[in-house]
């Protein structure tokens, strides 16, 4: 625990006076940081319920309040379908989660658990791998699922976030690290085979892991704006949210719909920001990798 | 005592010192190891390869007649001595490779030499005695099928060298009297002593396909002229060697002319991003962690939520208030505060400062969560010896509090000084790269090398010069990777560990 200052000894007015000021001077920048934090995050909301059009407006605070923008979201559908995205999102977002966290687990198992000759040569290949910027691939991505004949599909998306997950290993096989080898050992003792031991001890004791995967690959197709437009082109029905969302700020329509955009922005992001806040201790202990020990 | 401990114990020029040497010794040791690595893993690659011809030879000259007919026929050993299915799927995949093979797969391996030598246009056909329009190769898909073909050919030769194994195996086993394994026991074994092979295969295929197919293919075009100008099909690309290295690097063209100056503000970008989030983080999570402040969880979370945001809802907002007639100029004009608007994002230098900026919005956070946790392990011992001795708050940060968390995360520093030398989302949300520059190659004042990379491969459809930078990026991330995979703990005791 960190005190800017220990009382050893030094109990005097002046001093216990400096102190307060000390506190107060903490709480007034605490606070004025956390509403700078929280200004852009109230001006959408703000906008999502404004009930004057239009991109820019020459004043923080709304003229006139409407829930008209969030019903429009829901009822215009002729050219943009947003529940019809919502739903494609999640679709995607199902899928590939399930997908990513089977690769995932079952490569980190491999990774922690097993010992076998290429253990070490894959690990240094996906390390290797890992250091390409993701966008180089992209136009081979599409070339390939053109191949399969599925692009602009949303089993093109599925496999684009699932399919390379193999390689995000490390988080979840520095959690398996930590859960003692004994314990294997005494149900190798009894007889157990391997694949028993990866579906009866450490899986049933990986569930913080588990879940932490589960969401980051949940979140990852909300968020993906880039791979999503590649692949999808002009295929409006297939759009996830992010990409929809951002279609609605291009220069035709972001007069007539920036402010839905707001109150489609503010209904995403409320889902993906609790399960974020919720989730964060794990994201924590996953970047530092225990370095904090 | 632990490394942290003699760390903190020393006198500043020590640390000085000590960084320095830690961070030099790091660099070439990593780079030397590299450099060491390249030559061991070639001998080992062909001892490796001599040690497989040497079996394959051995086998053969020492087998009976059904382990030599393995060598035609995959899988006879293994059929004829009992192993049915087995045997019968070593027979399939070796048909089905041959099949293909005949079918298109020889011909795209040779495909690669060329790339396509007939161009698409309009012809003299003798016979019919008129122009017809040629159908022409498309460079494009003969590199993509050729470089398929490699990988078949490769999972076949791994697949040809397990059956001569098996066959060996069988041989042996039945050599020595006991009875060979049914498949029903094969297929018991993948789930246990061959267990990694199970849950592996799923996940290297998806990797396989998905990412190493793609990028091995973009690595084979920074060799090629596939640019705007050569565009399949109506045009073919060719193999050009080094050249667009060459480009790039050294000459006084327009892409020389954008490479560097992208390239140094991205290392600019790189160094404030990572430390002033990292320095202010730090800085607002020992504030939060103030004995006196309530309400920790709530401030924390107020912070949180700017990460929890997807960032192109928050950044696009952003982008939006910071334009010329946006939110922001209109309510600093009405506050009497500025005459003319400010170009936050439509004039080169002061977008720079914008975007790093902005993207504390984003980063202190982070940090604020990464720091938390480790500042609340400093050791008390030195704050009170510190006291003691009349330090005041100030010093103790500079002299305790910042080495130490330093120390604890040079990893994660650097880790994310790559992350940030690829940040793309930042850059492309925010100002899209712009303001655009009639200097530059299709790039703008603010782009980074991976936003610039995506620029080139959609709007301009240079894939080769893409794919060099790439690289290039790569190369960068590599050498700056080797300075901490070494250090990391998670690396050299893995073992210790368990």
């Amino acid at each position: 625990m960190i005190s800017s200052d220990f009382s050893l000894g030094k109990s005097n007015k002046s001093y216990k006076r400096s102190k307060m000021i000390g506190t107060v001077f903490a709480y007034i920048i605490l606070i004025l940081l956390s509403i700078i934090w929280l200004i852009p995050i109230l001006w959408v909301i703000l906008t999502s319920f404004r009930a004057e059009q239009g991109s820019f407006t020459p004043y923080f605070w709304p003229k006139g309040f409407t829930l008209q923008n969030y019903e429009k979201l829901f009822t215009e559908t002729k050219q943009f379908y947003f529940l019809r995205w919502f739903g494609n999102t999640f679709f995607v977002a199902v899928c590939s989660c399930v997908l990513s966290t089977f690769f995932v687990l079952c490569v980190s198992y491999a990774m922690s658990r097993l010992r076998f000759k290429m253990r070490k040569p894959l690990m240094n290949i996906a390390l290797i791998l890992g250091m390409f910027p993701g966008f180089m691939s992209m136009i081979a991505v599409y070339y390939i699922l053109k191949g399969f004949g599925i692009t602009q599909s949303l089993a093109a998306l599925i496999l684009v976030y699932s399919g390379g997950a193999g390689l995000g290993f490390y988080i979840a096989k520095g959690f398996f690290d930590t859960i003692p080898k004994t314990l294997d050992e005494a149900a190798y003792l009894d007889g157990a085979t391997k694949a028993m031991v990866f579906w009866k001890i450490t899986i049933p004791l990986s569930k913080p892991i588990i879940v932490y995967t589960i969401l980051t690959s949940f979140l990852a197709p909300w968020a993906d704006y880039i791979f999503a437009s590649v692949i999808m082109g002009d295929n409006y029905a297939n759009y996830t949210v992010a990409l929809g969302l951002f279609k609605m700020l291009e220069r035709e329509f972001i007069h007539t719909y920036y402010t839905r955009f707001a109150a489609g922005a503010v209904l995403v992001s409320i889902p993906i920001a609790a399960l974020f806040i919720a989730t964060q201790k794990f994201y924590v202990s996953g970047i530092t990798g225990g370095s904090d020990k | 005592m632990s490394d942290s401990g003699r760390y903190m114990m020393m006198s500043w020029y020590e640390k000085i010192y000590y960084t320095l040497k830690r961070f030099f010794k790091g660099l070439f040791c990593g780079i030397a190891d590299f450099f060491k690595g390249i030559p061991n893993a070639v001998v080992s690659f062909f001892k490796a390869v001599g040690r497989g011809l040497l079996f394959l030879v051995k086998s053969f000259t020492n087998g009976d007649v059904l382990t030599k007919l393995s060598f035609v026929l995959m899988g006879s050993s293994n059929l004829f001595r009992g192993q049915i299915v087995k045997g019968f799927l070593y027979l399939i995949f070796e048909i089905a490779y041959v099949i293909y093979m005949v079918l298109t797969g020889a011909s795209a391996i040779a495909g690669l030499k060329t790339l396509g030598t007939k161009k698409q246009g309009w012809v003299f056909d003798e016979k019919q005695g008129i122009d017809i329009m040629q159908q022409g190769d498309n460079s494009m898909l003969m590199l993509l099928f050729g470089v398929f073909a490699v990988f078949v050919t490769a999972a076949f030769v791994i697949v040809y060298i397990s059956n001569i194994k098996s066959a060996v195996k069988a041989e042996e086993i039945k050599k020595s009297g006991k009875k060979l394994p049914g498949f029903v026991e094969d297929v018991k074994n993948y789930f246990d002593g061959n267990f990694h092979k199970t849950i592996l295969s799923l996940p290297i295929l998806g990797v396989l396909t998905f990412t190493v197919l793609p990028l091995v293919f973009m690595i084979l075009i920074a060799f090629t002229n596939y640019d705007s100008k050569h565009q399949p099909p109506g045009n073919l690309f060719t193999w050009i060697g080094l050249d667009n290295f060459k480009v790039m690097l050294s000459s006084g063209g327009a892409l020389s002319r954008t490479f560097w100056p992208v390239l140094g503000w991205t290392l600019i970008w790189a160094v404030f991003a990572t430390f002033l989030n990292y320095i202010f983080g730090m800085l607002l999570a020992m504030l939060i962690n103030k004995k006196e402040i309530k309400f920790k969880g709530l401030f924390r979370t107020i912070f949180v939520l700017s990460i929890a945001i997807p960032q192109f809802v928050s950044l696009l907002i952003m982008r939006n208030m910071l334009n010329d007639q946006g939110a922001v100029n209109v309510l600093l004009k009405n506050l009497g505060l500025i005459d003319s608007y400010i170009p936050f994002l439509s004039d080169a230098n002061t977008a720079r400062i914008t975007i790093i900026i902005i993207n504390l919005w984003i980063g202190i956070p982070y940090s604020m969560l990464i720091t938390t946790g480790i500042l609340q392990n400093i050791p008390g011992y030195l704050y009170e010896s510190a006291t003691i001795d009349g330090a005041s708050s100030f010093t103790m940060f500079f002299k305790i509090t910042l080495p130490y968390v330093i120390f604890v995360t040079t990893p994660y520093l650097i880790t994310q000084f790559i992350g940030n030398l690829n940040n793309f989302n930042v850059i492309y949300l925010l100002s899209g790269g712009g303001p655009s520059s009639l200097d530059y190659y299709q790039a703008g004042k603010t782009d980074l090398l991976v936003t610039w990379l995506y620029k080139l491969t959609v709007n301009s459809k240079d894939y080769s010069y893409a794919s060099t930078i790439g690289i290039l990026v790569f190369v960068i991330s590599a050498v700056l990777s080797l300075l901490t995979y070494r250090n990391t703990g998670s690396y050299k005791n893995e073992e210790d560990f368990q």
